[in-house]
């Protein structure tokens, strides 16, 4: 019999019982919001049933709220919708016992920004969150899921998920990145080589030196981006670099405890022998600095390179999708996509707002400062810190100094621009530089024109003016 | 939840693949909280312009698709967010089953909590609806006990599920309540792990 991957360990450990053919798999971890719950509380309560587990259950503010003037509460928040969902929020958890980190709250901010930083993120869990990007915490070796709010309900009632198990797809990135390419650009490239659809059905482990060699901040920049893969979970190994994150966190065990939950993350690999159903292959001295020019986050390029021709597409739906697609974004085929101009610059998101985020996006200001540039005049461009305490973090190493000397707004956490449900929005047209993870049409406002890169390749781009490279700029 | 038997119903031709949550319910409809209700908002850019002013050529405002059930679309539906505000929409708008030839993984179970019928088809085959439709043939025959589509032809195609997954929604089964049946195993489950894992039980 061959081994088992990391998948089927997690998958193995959670199971309580079949059903039907389908998986009671045990949740060991449920984050939650104001966006997908409100629904999943009404129902509860019209049922008459509790919640199970208040103690596995962590609740945050982050979808809607402003990222200014916190500090006034949620009373002060404009919108009257997205102020009746906070206070919905807050109401539920109070009457079930959940942990809270209201708005304001130094622990705040964008849910899979808090559940690592808390230490409640760890290898071999199951985790649930009413969000497609929970594949984030895979990074720690997690199975983290995004789930509908039916499932939310589900979960808050019985601590478990009915499920099928799905497929194992392994991404190995070996080599070593050149300069200027990271954990951004792995994904992007990675999307760009297997479709949006690619990874539906699966889980994808990612593994390979590369991975291996990118910091956590890293590789829940990649996993997070899992989803946008088709897949509903990544996962990477736990190893030391996991462990060093993780000790001393408020949630993490000390002491002894420490000791007994390190050897039990430490059987969380895939076996040697393990067969995957499908594997990819790619080298990081290969992927470039990589930026999308379409809708889709499968629509990548270089930053080298130009925009593709409608025509060079195999399929008739993908030719019509990217006349589509280039109409929209206002671009024209065959033009070097460093010469889109853009308009907003969006430093953010459960994507790229950790505190080695805005290190790299402030290295790049930073040298621009030093060299006399600014923000280009035409530019608004904004960084909001994933959470309370990564704002902190910045402001204590005075990142938040340096990005506000060369003229970006310095921001409060939660998951603004990146789907513009807050005040923060692209006016119809706008060309934004983002470090989100979403490129749809209208996804940061309606007719905005938005580019995922890296928080590198954002900071440039605030500086230049348009797309560019960020290794020319640091020359 | 409602069950899904058989719907006879006007089916409309949405030919783009790829088409998001994002699309389906944009994001300042998801700051309600109810489910009912978010029709309105279903697929709002396509439907409306900046102004408000609903757009004649989108297909769900053409006279010969209004009232469609059931909806046609392009490989790789419902993909992006988790947001189940989605099939909430198309349930609130009339449409109680979408016909594609792949969907994306949540939304696709999210599909199944509502009552709402996902088809998977081969892309011929929704390619050959997609024309029927466009042809001004509307009214398609979905049968879930019989696992067909009838075209309005009378071409008829048969689609794969889950066999665990029909009989729930044919019934309309709460999978809470279900899940519960299964109480105890929960129970047992969770004293092991409290003394497997004793670090995870927080007091």
């Amino acid at each position: 019999m061959s081994g088992k991957t990391l998948y089927d360990k997690i998958w193995d450990a959670h199971v309580v019982a079949e059903q039907d053919g389908e998986a009671i798999l045990y949740i060991d971890l449920h984050l939650i919001h104001e966006v997908t719950t409100p629904q999943a509380f009404a129902g509860l309560r019209a049922a008459g049933r509790p919640v199970r587990r208040p103690d596995r259950t962590l609740a945050v503010a982050d979808h809607n709220v402003p990222t200014e003037g916190q500090a006034l509460g949620v009373g002060a928040v404009a919108d009257e919708e997205a102020r009746l969902q906070l206070q919905t929020l807050e109401r539920n958890v109070k009457e079930a016992g959940i942990e809270f980190f209201p708005m304001g709250d130094i622990r705040n901010g964008i849910v899979h920004v808090v559940g690592p930083e808390q230490g409640r993120t760890q290898p071999g869990m199951t985790i649930v969150c009413g969000d497609s990007h929970t594949s984030t915490h895979g990074a720690f070796g997690a199975l983290a899921q995004g789930i509908g709010t039916s499932e939310v309900e589900h979960v808050l009632a019985t601590q478990t998920l009915r499920q099928k198990k799905s497929k194992n797809l392994r991404v190995t990135v070996n080599g070593t990145p050149g300069p200027g390419v990271g954990a951004k650009d792995f994904a992007l490239a990675i999307v760009g080589a297997i479709g949006t659809a690619g990874g539906t059905g699966s889980v994808i482990e990612y593994a390979g030196e590369a991975i291996r060699g990118l910091s956590m901040e890293g590789r829940m920049t990649l996993c997070n981006l899992a989803i946008e893969a088709g897949a509903r979970a990544g996962l990477v190994a736990p190893d030391q670099t996991t462990f060093d994150y993780m000790m001393g966190r408020p949630a993490t065990p000390k002491g002894a405890a420490w000791e007994m939950a390190l050897a039990h993350w430490k059987t969380f690999f895939s076996d040697d022998d393990a067969v995957f159903d499908r594997e990819v292959v790619l080298d990081a001295a290969d992927i470039a600095p990589t930026v999308t020019w379409g809708t889709s986050p499968e629509d990548v390029v270089a930053v080298t390179g130009n925009v593709p021709a409608p025509e060079s597409f195999a399929t008739p739906d993908k030719r019509i999708s990217a006349e589509r697609a280039l109409d929209y974004m206002g671009l024209t085929a065959g033009q070097p996509i460093s010469e889109a101009k853009v308009d907003v610059v969006f430093i953010g998101s459960c994507t790229n707002s950790r505190i080695e985020d805005l290190r790299s996006a402030a290295a790049v200001a930073q040298h621009a400062f030093l060299n006399g540039r600014l923000v280009a005049p035409h530019v608004r461009a904004m960084v909001v810190p994933g959470s309370g305490l990564v704002k902190e973090q910045a402001e204590e190493e005075g990142l938040d100094a340096i990005f506000k000397a060369v003229g970006f707004d310095w921001r409060e956490p939660g998951c603004s621009m990146c789907l513009g449900m807050n005040p923060d929005r692209l006016a119809p047209g706008e060309r934004c530089a983002s470090t989100s993870n979403r490129n749809f049409e209208g996804r940061q406002g309606r007719g905005g024109r938005t580019h995922l890169m890296s928080p590198a390749m954002a900071a440039a781009a605030a500086i230049a003016g348009h797309i560019v490279d960020v290794r020319e700029m640091l020359k | 939840m409602k069950a899904f038997t058989k719907l006879d119903a006007r089916m409309a031709p949405l030919t783009m693949a790829n088409i998001d949550t994002d699309q389906i319910i944009p994001k300042q409809f998801l700051k309600t909280v109810e489910r009912e209700g978010l029709g309105k908002g279903l697929f709002y850019d396509f439907r409306f312009d900046e102004q408000g002013v609903e757009k004649a050529d989108f297909v769900l405002n053409r006279a010969e698709y209004k009232g469609a059930g059931v909806l046609v679309a392009g490989d790789n539906f419902g993909c992006g967010s988790s947001r189940e505000h989605a099939p909430w929409a198309l349930l609130d708008f009339g449409i109680s089953c979408v016909i594609s030839s792949s969907f994306a993984d949540i939304f696709y179970n999210n599909c199944f909590q509502n009552g709402l019928l996902p088809v998977v088809l081969k892309p011929e085959e929704v390619q050959a609806l997609m024309e029927e439709a466009k042809g001004g043939n509307h009214v398609v025959t979905v049968d879930l006990e019989a696992q067909t589509v009838v075209s309005p032809s009378g071409a008829a195609f048969s689609f794969q599920i889950d066999p665990q997954r029909k009989a729930k929604m044919l019934q309309g089964l709460d999978a809470i309540g279900e899940t519960l049946t299964a109480a105890m195993d929960i129970d047992v489950y969770e004293s092991k792990r409290a003394l497997s894992e004793p670090w995870l039980e927080r007091a």
